[in-house]
């Protein structure tokens, strides 16, 4: 019965959504009635998209196996957690997901955007219920999750037991949360683009939308990347797949987007190129959700490929982004542009950065998008790799990384670039001191590893000096420094902690590209092998029994190079109900670094045993949770809080085209 | 923080700094462009049958794709070294690889493997792609197999 009234809830949701848009796009200059009621019905599909996910939820969690998906998806012995985290594990069930944090970011701009004008709150609230209509409508016709199977078996078909992991309960909806938040600055966009209305106070608008949706695509992509290293048995964090991609995307965009919104904001410059950037974003994660959901690609993502789908999908995109692009073709021109600088200035950085930040989302495009051309118009089939992205990826990092630093010490419109570089030389010095200190202590010759590892210092220490610099530590008394530095707003701080993150993460992608280590061996139980200092003991091999798998497992003792030693366990699944055997790597951390051990198969007793030392690995998916934690932190500075700024809109009354 | 500042020079025009704003871009973008052109001509992997292999001319140590089944019986394991067939019913293809397969590796099934040619006409793979269904075949086998006519639907009907 709650099976129907989901599905009801949904059906309900998407009439709302389609009237919503219809009447939202008709009578969006009709003022607050229109605005009321469209806030409303944004509020009302959030409610019954989110009673048909809890319907389903239920279903999961009780196994009522009458419900297809969950038959196809889940099983009566799978952990709680595994149930719920299932209703996403499938197609179906993660367009609903999709469906719901779109109506959420919905009633989110509807509860935090009363103090908007009703007219551009009308076009957003249209926008976004056009989308709502949209995919709660392709859910509906070509992917419907709440379909029966009549007689229902006794037990399920078991989720894919890669999915099996508290990862499916994470990343997916991390993911997601970035993606489909970006179609609040893409409603945004449109919305600014009908009624004409873009000012600074647009930017100040969209762009804590901006940074919240950048602070859960962080924290989904960086998710996956460390899901990935220790489910799938790679050994890697990052493979340049086509599906790590179609997220990556959005991402490039999307920092780009933060970067220029705050140009806009201040400065009431590039506006066109921010307008553009939204639509960009949130085209890049449709894109994304294409060429995952079509099953165009092959991949972990791809749960079915039924071309229909994928057909409908890519009519929906080429709709979407199609008529965004028209649009803003139409529109653009009417735009006018604003504030005047000098190339050397805060705004000439921030276009640095974007100009980089663009092209190299380009590159990735073409990476991506190249094969399937080639498959589609010439029937080659080929494949771009990791080396393309490298050289590529790498050659447009590197100029962006070396003049990262100066940007936040650069005035707005006009800047003196040696100044910006008088106050840099303490942290310039700092990184080459520890640069040649750690390649002489590992006695490294010149490579691309020291100049990496400069790079990262250079970054990190960097973000680090303009909080030292605006402290003016040194040049007063240090108490009178501390208290500059408590009072900085804490934009500063966030800019600088994002900023320390990258370069954070630019060390741990050097250190463990450079100096890791792997090991490929026979071991028997009882046998050791070293690996980089690491003592590996095969203590024994057995077979255990889990909830709904059985497993063959090896247990390990070992010994650091600092002395101390730890137990680690390493199995080799086979789950029950599918067969589907999986690979469960024993991970040990010590300090930044990782010790990776993977069993492969039995030969009686002797196992084939692979150990990977991955040095300082950990620091990638730590810078990138300070850079959500910098995002974070920025939404809760006072001058961004969402849909705060009323008082701006009177101080800054430009008009409206 | 707030010294006077030194470019305040003469002669950049709104129009020259507009025009120099838009070079600085196409040169930016161009060498950009000449990049990945050059990185996708160096860089692309192409995919081949055990077929395309046996009639194409494959330079030794070229990075190429191979995709086929793992022909019954040939999988030949000693300790980490493991030597099996690509076939696609037309060809065979000796192939080796020193590592951990993939869990999902076995005879019959749809495999993917990355590597080179070695002088004496076999495959040495770097890389045996992870597959995550047992019933999965990725497309360019597929496409491999019913190119040469060993496409048998029945056989991976469950390949959704």
């Amino acid at each position: 019965m709650s099976i129907e009234l989901g599905h009801f809830a949904l059906i309900l949701a998407f009439a709302i959504a389609t009237v919503s848009t219809v009447g939202g796009y008709m009578f969006w200059r009709s003022g607050e009635r229109i605005s009321l009621f469209l806030s409303q019905g944004a509020v009302l599909q959030f409610v019954l998209v989110a009673a048909s996910f809890a319907a389903l939820i239920q279903a999961f969690v009780t196994s009522d196996f009458s419900l297809k998906l969950a038959a196809d998806n889940s099983h009566s012995l799978k952990p709680l957690i595994f149930k719920i985290s299932g209703v996403w594990g499938n197609h179906e069930g993660s367009m609903v997901l999709w469906v719901m944090i779109l109506v959420a970011f919905g009633a989110m701009v509807a509860a935090f955007g009363r103090r908007l004008p009703s007219d551009l709150l009308s076009l957003v609230l249209a926008t976004q219920s056009m989308l709502v209509a949209a995919f709660a409508g392709f859910t509906l016709f070509t992917s419907n999750p709440f379909a029966r199977m009549i007689p229902p078996p006794l037990e399920g078909a078991d989720l894919n037991p890669v999915l099996q992991d508290i990862g499916l309960a994470i990343h997916p909806p991390l993911l997601y949360a970035g993606y489909v938040g970006f179609s609040i600055c893409f409603s945004f966009a449109i919305g600014a683009l009908i009624s004409g209305r873009i000012d600074q106070a647009w930017a100040r608008w969209v762009r804590p939308w901006a940074v919240l949706s950048w602070m859960f695509l962080t924290l989904g992509i960086s998710m996956g990347s460390y899901w990935a290293s220790y489910e799938l048995g790679w050994g890697g964090w990052w493979f340049w797949d086509p599906v790590e991609n179609a997220s990556f995307m959005p991402w490039l965009a999307g920092t780009a987007l933060l970067h220029s919104a705050l140009v806009m904001e201040k400065r009431n410059a590039l506006k066109i190129w921010t307008v553009f950037l939204s639509i960009i974003t949130f085209s890049l994660s449709l894109l994304g959700t294409f060429l995952v959901r079509s099953g165009i690609l092959t991949s972990i993502h791809t749960f079915a490929s039924d071309p229909t789908r994928g057909l409908v999908i890519l009519a929906l995109l080429a709709l979407i982004i199609g008529g965004a692009f028209v649009l803003f073709a139409m529109r653009a021109s009417a735009l006018r542009t604003g504030g005047l600088f000098a190339p050397v200035s805060r705004e000439g950085a921030l276009i640095l950065n974007n100009l980089f930040l663009a092209t190299a989302m380009g590159a990735v495009l073409v990476g991506t998008l190249y094969p399937l051309l080639l498959d589609a118009i010439a029937g080659t089939t080929i494949s771009v790799g990791a080396p393309f992205f490298n050289l590529t990826f790498a050659a447009l990092m590197v100029p962006l990384l070396i003049v990262l630093p100066f940007g936040p010490m650069l005035a707005w419109k006009r800047a003196d670039v040696l100044g910006a570089a008088q106050r840099l030389i303490g942290a310039a010095a700092l990184a080459i001191f520890l640069t040649i200190l750690i390649s002489a202590l590992g006695g490294i010759s010149i490579s691309l590893a020291p100049l990496g590892l400069l790079l990262g210092f250079w970054v990190a220490f960097g973000a680090v000096a303009e909080l030292i610099d605006r402290s003016k530590l040194g040049r007063i008394p240090p108490a009178e420094s501390w208290r500059r530095l408590v009072g900085l707003p804490r934009s500063a701080y966030s800019t600088a902690i994002a900023h320390f993150g990258i370069g954070i993460a630019v060390l741990g992608i050097v250190a463990t590209t450079a100096w890791e280590t792997e090991l490929v061996t026979t071991l028997n139980p009882g046998e050791t092998a070293q690996l980089s200092g690491y003592t590996i003991a095969f203590d024994k091999s057995s077979q255990v029994q889990g909830p709904n798998y059985i497993a063959d497992q090896g247990d390990f003792t070992i010994t650091a190079p600092g002395g101390g030693t730890r137990t680690m366990v390493a199995q080799r699944r086979t789950y029950v109900a599918s067969g589907i055997p999986t690979t469960e790597a024993a991970i040990g951390t010590y300090g930044f670094s990782q010790l990776y051990l993977q069993l492969g198969e039995p030969l009686k007793d002797t196992h084939v045993v692979r150990i990977w030392h991955k040095p300082y690995i950990t620091l990638i998916w730590l810078g990138a949770l300070l850079m959500a934690g910098a995002g974070a932190l920025s939404l809760t500075d006072r001058r961004q809080r969402i849909g705060a700024p009323r008082r701006a809109i009177k101080a800054m009354p430009e008009p409206a085209e | 923080m707030t010294m006077p500042s030194a470019v305040r020079r003469k002669g950049w025009t709104r129009k020259q700094k507009r025009l120099g704003l838009i070079a600085g871009l196409a040169i930016v973008v161009a060498l950009a462009t000449t990049l990945v052109l050059v990185a996708l001509r160096d860089q692309i992997v192409f995919f081949y049958s055990p077929s395309d292999v046996a009639t194409r001319e494959v330079v030794p140590g070229q990075a190429i794709r191979l995709g086929g089944l793992v022909k019954d019986g040939s999988w030949v394991r000693n300790g980490d070294n493991n030597v099996f067939v690509v076939t696609d019913g037309k060809s065979d293809l000796t192939a080796s690889y020193t590592g951990i397969l993939p869990d999902l590796f076995r005879e019959g099934q749809g495999v993917v493997a990355e590597g080179s040619m070695t002088p004496d006409g076999k495959f040495a793979a770097t890389n045996v792609l992870a597959k995550h269904d047992e019933n999965y075949i990725p497309k360019e086998v597929v496409e491999a197999l019913k190119a040469s006519g060993e496409w048998h639907p029945e056989t991976a009907e469950a390949a959704k």
